[in-house]
Parts: structure tokens; sequence; C-alpha cells
């Protein structure tokens, strides 16, 4: 473990000598929960709508995908005018798009970011990479299917996908979050046992709590 | 870069020599006389860059070559000193005190190679990998696709043909 995680005594301004664990102290570590939807069908479509219709897509580039982001933030295919843009915080997205290969080192960012951006948020997987390890397949390092890891909304297939295949993925993923089927955050929070057991199975320094929201 | 070899040659007890294009040759060098001849090439040779430190596994041979590339900015070329140390152990004198740069190559070829360098700076935390305890994966010997599938959950459905036959159906189906 890492120096500044382990438990240490800390003298406060007020000349007070404490203790901090900062696997404790710093992060809530209560498990997610399922949120229920609005308890009026009418109001949980409007709700879906609106979501639908402003994606904010958290500024992390995992692979060699974060390439085509560039075309399409500028004015060749200005994804702006679909209600998608990219926010530097965990805090302010919604949207997390894996662009690319994943190694589990940066696995356990991603981990980490997802856990912090609010409910409902939504993961695209982009680029084969993410569906089956594409050319990564035998790397000793590259997770092979992130569905196992992360509740995937939406697949983008290719090697790299076009900036016209991400937005056709946007179109797909806000007919879903319409449809209400973008329910990804809740499958985590229910399924969070299952997802914790695949991530501690890969990442093999896990100096983090289980839930850092 | 011949004549350079030949003058190195009268100080130095040197291996075998590759010239890879006008302004890129490699030489073998026993270990013992690497740093002497590096200290040489810096301060008499105007080789003062070190591009690069790496490692190449020869599994069959049960050895590791270990290549300083260095590069000679004003005379615009290139050295490479090839060194083999034995596959067992491996360990090497490090060169951090004349090119700090050097750590950071060392760092990595301990973790990735398993090679140690005694002394160097910081050489045995961990550089890329994170919680790797196994054998390091750059060694030859070093199975990826088997560590992959043993550790990494498989995606059914995924086939893969030999290309050759593959086009040669599609293609051709008469020769087929």
């Amino acid at each position: 473990m890492k120096d500044e995680l382990k438990k240490r005594l800390v003298k406060g301004p007020d000349g007070v000598e404490f203790e901090v664990d900062p696997l404790r102290d710093y992060y809530c570590d209560a498990r997610p929960q399922v949120e229920p939807p609005a308890v009026s069908k009418i109001v949980e479509d409007f709700f879906n709508w609106a979501r639908a219709e402003s994606l904010w897509i958290l500024g992390f580039a995992t692979g060699c995908g974060a390439i085509e982001m560039r075309p399409l933030m500028t004015p060749r295919f200005d994804a702006y005018r679909f209600g998608v843009q990219w926010r530097p915080t965990p805090r302010q997205s919604n949207l997390f798009i894996i662009s690319g290969y994943l190694s589990t080192k940066t696995l356990k960012r991603v981990i980490r970011s997802y856990e912090q951006m609010q409910s409902p948020k939504y993961v695209m997987g982009l680029g084969s990479c993410t569906i089956n390890g594409g050319m990564y397949w035998d790397s000793y390092n590259t997770i092979k299917r992130l569905d196992d890891y992360l509740p995937v909304d939406v697949y983008v297939a290719g090697c790299m996908p076009r900036p016209e295949s991400l937005l056709a993925g946007f179109e797909e993923l806000k007919r879903i979050i319409r449809e209400g089927k973008g329910e990804g955050a809740n499958k985590y929070a229910a399924e969070f046992d299952r997802y914790k057991a695949n991530q501690k199975q890969v990442i093999h320094d896990w100096d983090m709590p289980d839930y850092n929201w | 870069m011949r004549e350079l070899y030949e003058q190195l040659k009268r100080l130095f007890p040197l291996g075998e020599y590759t010239e890879q294009r006008r302004d890129l040759a490699f030489v073998t060098v026993p270990k013992d006389h690497l740093r002497p001849l590096l200290i040489h090439l810096r301060d008499r040779e105007r080789f003062s860059h070190l591009v690069l430190l790496t490692a190449v596994d020869w599994l069959e041979e049960g050895h590791f070559q270990l290549t300083y590339l260095m590069n000679d900015r004003a005379g615009k070329r290139d050295l490479g000193l090839r060194v083999l140390i034995p596959r067992d152990g491996a360990a090497m004198e490090g060169i951090h005190d004349l090119w700090p740069t050097a750590a950071t190559y060392q760092r990595e070829l301990r973790e990735m190679f398993g090679i140690d360098f005694p002394g160097s700076p910081r050489v045995n935390e961990e550089f890329i990998l994170e919680g790797w305890t196994g054998m390091p994966p750059y060694r030859r010997d070093f199975d990826t696709k088997k560590f992959s599938e043993e550790n990494f959950n498989h995606r059914p459905g995924r086939a893969t043909t030999d290309p050759a036959t593959h086009m040669k159906e599609k293609l051709y189906p008469d020769e087929a």
C-alpha cells in the first residue's frame, strides 16, 4: 500500500493530534443504491427524454480511440449540435466513453472515475478492444471484456470507429435512454458484488475503498 | 564508422561489428569493458548522448543482450554497444552516474526483463506494472497468451482462420 494511504497521526492547526485513515476518512465507501424510477411513468419518460438530450462526456481517454474525439468536438462533425459535450470532471458528466484498449492499470482509474460520476450514468465501449480484446486479445495487461467490469450500455464496433459511427452510437444510446433501458448505474448497484469480484480479480494492488464516491 | 571501430579496437577488446547504415553501427563489447568504452566515447569521441538502453532476450543462447545506443550529435552518427550477459541471475553494472536518464531505463529493464542493476536509484520500485508478482513479462519464456487466458475473461464467439487458406478458399474455390 502507498504511504499516503496508510493510517497516520496528523497535527491540526489547533495543536490537537488525531489519527487519519485515508481509506475511510477521505472517501465515502457506502455501497451504491439502486434508485427507483419516478412514481409516474410520464414523469420518468420526461426525465429520460431530458437525459437523452444532454449527454455530457467525461474527458477521459483510455486508448487510441481518443483521437476520434477531436474531429467530433470540432466543426467538421460537431457533436455539440446533438447535445453532446465534453466535461473535465466526473462530477459533471454522465457518459463515460471507454475509448479503446483498457489496461488493468487504467481500469483502476476508470473505476474510480466511473464511481465518482453522478447517477444516472452511461458507459459506451468504443472499438473492438472493449468488446473482445481486439488486437490485444493475448496481451498480459489488457482486459478483454469491458462488460465484466462496468455496465456497458452501448458498444461501437470498429478499429478504430470513425466519428460517424460514434455519432450513430450517440443516437443509439439516446434511443436506449428514451426507452428507459439506460439503467447502467442501477445495474452496477444491483450486481455490485459481481463487478467488484471481477475487478479485484485483475487489479492486484487494490489500494482503494470498494466504492469511492 | 569503420575507422572509428578500427580506432576503438586498438584500445578495447571489441567483438563483432555490424554496420547498418553509413551513420549507424553496432559493436559487441565484453561486459567489463563497457564502462571505460562509454566514458571514452563520451569524452573523446563526442558521443555525448545516450539515446536508449534496451534489452533483447536470446532465450535459446541463454543470455540477454543489452543495447546502449549512443549518438554523436555533431557528427550525425549513432553507435550501438551490445553487451551479452548471462540469463541466469541477470545483473549489470548501472551507468546512471554517467547519464542520469539511464536510471529510468534500468528501472524498466528490472521490471520487464528482471535484469538487476544494483545501486541504481529506485530500481526496485514499480515502474509501469502495478502489483505484478509473476515472471517479468518481456522474458520470452513468459507465455503472454496463456497468462491472458488464465487471467482475463474471454468473450466466446471469436474465431480465427489462417489468412492464406481462408483467402484462397474465398477467392479461388476451384483450386482449394
